[in-house]
């Protein structure tokens, strides 16, 4: 049987009994990325020298008997924004198209501390800014189900490399619905852990207050292993909550007792598509049949939640991106006449229009005369949001809804009208700013044989909880265990 | 045209570098280090892409201590915020300080009013708030047009902004507030204040009040000043402005709001002040809180527990040493305006001699003239406040004369200078060999007076009858005689001999 689509646990199982070594799997994965990349466009760069030498180190390990980390030699892929040491991470921008971060991302260190087998780096939105891959420098990563759909994004790259058996782990960021967005179109485990729970110490920041790195895979066991490996403190990140993360046993131990789920009005309103709702609807079916209690729940401020979002993430962006400025590291444009005109021909060459227009909305929402009004009310919203999880949570254990209104959506067809692109986070926005953990779980397929999934939220920290839980409906489905034809 | 009347409004913004090993955000060294840029930088103090700042606790505690020294109100509750303007030495595009909730505010400085007779001057401190250091650009100056460099060595090292209400009222008052700054940063030991490294600088705002004839006032347009590198340019600078405000209120009219705030430059060659070229957008800073970093929360026990720490400041060691240690007002400032290390030294001196008198007679006199003669500070100086304090300990104890005393410490400057090594114990060395000991063997004392009257008993007669001039020959032979005498005794002895004979 081909490894591509052995479940994570049988991989891992695989390796850590010596019937796999780190170097057949990452060879397996080298030669699928090098058959399917070219067309879907998944990698920016693959470093498979690098790779195998760390998959002989753990196979090394292992036969000398020494201890090996929780990754085992599992072959995994980071998105372009996560610092590895001297190899390009370009955050999808023409900007950084040539930056080597001279240093070490704290999730890169755990992934090698860990014995991850890191085999290249994955397409993104330029600075994760976008929501379907289509704004990155190196074109859009293409949906395996069906390569007139768009993967998602920011963190499409990831999301494809998975859904086509690349690799079985990848690590995104999620901001506003970054990681489990895509999840969702193609058709993967995705998750946005709890704020501060993993290090943003080296990943290239777009909204530094929502920002969070997190796994995928295709299933519950992969995602809750990756996060193991990467989550707990780091002091490098003041914003770093002082805990550490879930064990795996821990997550594969289950739902302690009966679990209950609350559901919200809004989430099955206007611009959800119907066959999105049948699917996650009778996906909240197969939770009840498992023993769950259903119950609704008020969040009577998610509908600010976008208008929130836009202020703060675009206000921390245009922030956050200023130091792009031509002078220390980056695009410098040939041309100038004068030091301002250096930064205004750089940048201006360098970003794409999406990163253009959120850098001057947030350049507007901050400045004198504005603050009260747009960023000031923003952070009133925010505050407000996360009191109404706060509430609900106190009669649920987890909220499951749908993870965006659509499946994939057709390629270039929300490209020129931005306010539509920021409607596909309309369910996954209110998690970054509440900082609750949320994951996208594959839970069946339109008539046109595009993923849907299914998303989970639960408070603060209880990110095990939503493993737990995912795991719960995975074992009852077998969604994630569909996979698309490709050739 | 009638002699303008008005006041002098200064207010000064002090930036001083906080002595601290490593960086406000980042464990990079703040070492001064022109000589190999770029070389105490790291991921966050570049700025780079992913890095994140974590603050140094280490900064903010010596800037509570620096606020409570000058008497502010410490916040129980303080954030950081970005403040944000694009210029090659800032490499993150902004700068992480604090804007509206700063940790401290509402304090005072105490200085001496121009007139000494006049009670001390309280200075209002509007705020300190810490904030983070940029780097230097270094510009090709040899006129050929080479390339700008940057050098990021000093970003990020901690920077305490210290903001004074607008209550100095001349170039001199102004330049004195910076001096107690300077001491009492000194003596709490947060900054090593060195205006050439850059870790003390200072702006000025500055504008006159007119007063007219009718009693009523109007105030000229506040115009910052910049680029002063020292305390006498200070106040040359602020002295230049005064009369150049003055002039431009005679031709123009112009007040308050009538034009935009102006920044000039000191050019200290030409001795003028000059208009500066706006920066640009400089209005807006748009600050906001900074996401990658979290407030700072203290409470009140550990506010409480600072200011208990915190060491004695100037003013109140100045009072000290004029109620405790009899010192003048004068010699106590003068020994306090030379710093912690002579200070300290000072008061060892004093301490072992037992009489802070004569010791701030040595160290104001002696000490300091030798100290400035040699250029070097007194952590260098041969004769070690142990030495020093022992040796006029002598004195007190009547085994040595003042002069004696003087007579050995040059011996001991000597051997210093001629490469050998002293100590306490050369003191007992030097009194021996040369013999400087006060005689207390009134035997001998006694001896060489009956010699002198017997060789002089003119003289003698002289001084019998009520003639005391005429003792300093015979106290001249008797001091022959008797090396090491004191002549006090020696003249006091010779009196009572003579009266009793
Ligand atoms: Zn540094």
């Amino acid at each position: 049987m081909s490894l591509h689509y052995l479940n994570t646990a049988e991989l891992h199982s695989a390796l850590t009994e010596g019937r796999l070594s780190s170097r057949q799997l990452t060879t397996a994965c080298l030669n699928r990325i090098e058959m399917l990349n070219p067309s879907l466009n998944a990698f920016i760069s693959v470093n498979a020298d690098q790779a195998l030498l760390q998959a002989d180190r753990v196979d090394e390990k292992r036969r000398r008997g020494e201890r090996v980390g929780v990754l085992g030699g599992l072959p995994l892929a980071l998105k372009d924004n996560i610092c590895q040491k001297l190899v390009p991470a370009t955050c999808g921008s023409r900007m950084l198209q040539n930056f080597r971060p001279p240093y070490n991302a704290h999730v890169t260190e755990r992934i090698e501390a860990e014995d991850g087998v890191i085999v290249g780096r994955l397409n993104m939105d330029e600075f994760a800014m976008g929501s379907s891959t289509e704004t990155s420098f190196a074109g859009p990563s293409l949906n395996p189900w069906n390569r007139q759909r768009t993967a998602g994004g920011s963190s499409g790259g990831a999301a494809v490399a998975v859904a086509s058996g690349m690799v079985p782990l990848a690590l995104g960021s999620d901001t506003g619905g970054s990681i489990r967005q895509p999840a969702s179109f193609c058709g993967v485990v995705g998750m946005k852990p709890t704020y501060g729970l993993v290090s943003r110490y080296g990943l290239i920041a777009y909204a530094s207050s929502l920002d969070q790195i997190g796994p995928f895979s295709r299933d519950a066991f992969g995602a809750g292993l990756l996060l193991q490996a990467i989550g707990g403190h780091d002091s490098r990140d003041s914003t770093s909550i002082p805990v550490s993360a879930p064990s795996i046993e821990e997550i594969m131990a289950g739902v302690p007792g009966k679990l209950r789920v609350g559901i919200v009005d809004e989430h099955f309103g206007e611009g959800l598509q119907p066959e999105v709702g049948d699917c996650v609807r009778q996906a909240i079916a197969e939770l009840e049949a498992a023993g769950a209690t259903v119950s609704k729940v008020e969040l009577p401020h998610s509908k600010f939640s976008i208008a929130a979002y836009y202020l703060i993430a675009c206000s921390e962006a245009s922030s956050n991106l200023a130091r792009y400025d031509g002078i220390h590291y980056g695009h410098r444009a040939d041309q100038f006449s004068d030091m301002t005109d250096l930064y205004c021909q750089s940048r201006g060459e360098a970003f794409g229009p999406e990163v253009k227009r959120r850098i001057m909305l947030g350049t507007y929402a901050l400045s004198a005369g504005y603050y009260d009004a747009y960023y000031l009310k923003a952070l009133k919203v925010r505050r407000r949001i996360r009191e109404d999880f706060d509430r609900a949570f106190q009669s649920v254990d987890i909220i499951a809804g749908p993870v965006a209104p659509t499946p994939a959506f057709p390629l270039g067809e929300k490209l020129d009208d931005p306010l539509t692109m920021y409607l596909c986070d309309i369910y996954t926005i209110s998690a970054n700013l509440a900082g609750i953990p949320g994951i996208s779980v594959p839970c069946g397929f339109t008539s046109d044989h595009l993923p849907v999934g299914l998303q989970f939220l639960a408070p603060e920290l209880q990110d095990s909880r939503l493993l737990q839980a995912a795991k719960l409906f995975q074992q009852r489905t077998k969604w994630h265990e569909q996979h698309p034809e490709l050739s | 045209m009638s002699s303008l009347s008005y006041t002098v409004i200064i207010g000064l913004e002090v930036h001083t570098q906080l002595r601290t090993r490593s960086k406000l955000f980042c464990g990079c060294s703040t070492d001064f280090r022109p000589d190999a840029p770029n070389s105490q930088t790291c991921p966050v103090c570049l700025g780079l892409p992913g890095a994140l700042p974590v603050m140094n606790r280490k900064a903010f505690e010596l800037s509570v201590r620096t606020a409570l020294a000058l008497n502010c109100r410490i916040a129980e509750f303080t954030k950081w915020d970005r403040k944000q303007y694009y210029y090659p030495d800032l490499p993150k595009a902004y700068q992480i300080s604090q804007y509206d909730l700063p940790f401290s505010s509402g304090g005072w400085l105490e200085i001496a009013a121009d007139d000494p007779g006049e009670p001390v001057r309280r200075i209002r401190i509007t705020r300190a708030h810490l904030e983070e250091d940029a780097g230097k650009n270094i510009h090709d100056e040899t006129g050929r047009g080479g390339d700008s460099m940057v050098d990021l060595n000093r970003t990020g090292t901690p920077l305490l902004e210290i903001v004074s209400e607008p209550d100095l009222r001349s170039a001199a008052e102004a330049r004195r507030y910076l001096e107690e700054m300077r001491t009492l940063l000194l003596f709490i030991g947060v900054s090593d204040c060195n205006m050439q490294e850059g870790s003390l600088r200072c702006d000025a705002n500055v504008n006159l009040h007119i007063h007219h004839a009718d009693g009523s006032k109007t105030a000229t347009p506040i115009v910052e000043l910049k680029n002063m590198n020292s305390f006498r340019n200070v106040e040359l600078a602020i002295e230049y402005e005064v009369k150049r405000q003055a002039s431009q209120w005679q031709k123009t009219g112009q007040k308050i709001g009538d034009v935009p705030k102006q920044t000039r430059g000191w050019d200290a060659e030409r001795g003028v002040t000059f208009a500066q070229r706006e920066k640009e957008e400089s209005s807006d800073y748009r600050y906001f809180p900074d996401p990658d970093l979290v407030p700072v929360v203290l409470t009140v026990q550990q506010i409480e527990d600072a200011r208990k720490q915190l060491p004695e400041t100037p003013a109140v060691r100045r009072d000290r040493f004029q109620n405790q240690l009899g010192l003048t007002a004068y010699d106590a400032a003068v020994i306090i305006d030379q710093g912690p290390e002579m200070t300290q030294y000072f008061e060892h001196t004093a301490q072992l001699c037992g009489d802070g008198k004569t010791a701030a007679n040595w160290v104001t006199q002696d000490i300091l003239r030798d100290l400035n003669a040699a250029g070097t500070p007194v952590s260098e100086f041969p004769v070690t406040a142990e030495i020093l304090g022992t040796l006029l300990n002598w004195i007190r104890e009547g085994r040595l004369t003042t002069k004696s005393a003087r007579d050995v410490y040059s011996v001991l400057k000597e051997q210093a200078a001629s490469g050998q090594s002293i100590a306490v114990g050369d003191i007992e060395v030097i009194v021996r060999e040369r013999k400087l000991e006060t005689v207390r063997d009134t035997g001998a004392l006694q001896a060489a007076i009956a010699a002198a009257i017997a060789a002089k008993p003119e003289a003698a007669a002289d001084v019998k009858s009520g003639k005391h001039a005429a003792a300093g020959p015979l106290i001249g032979m008797i001091m022959k005689q008797v090396a090491g005498a004191d002549p006090k005794a020696v003249r006091e002895l010779l009196l009572k001999t003579l009266a009793d004979s």
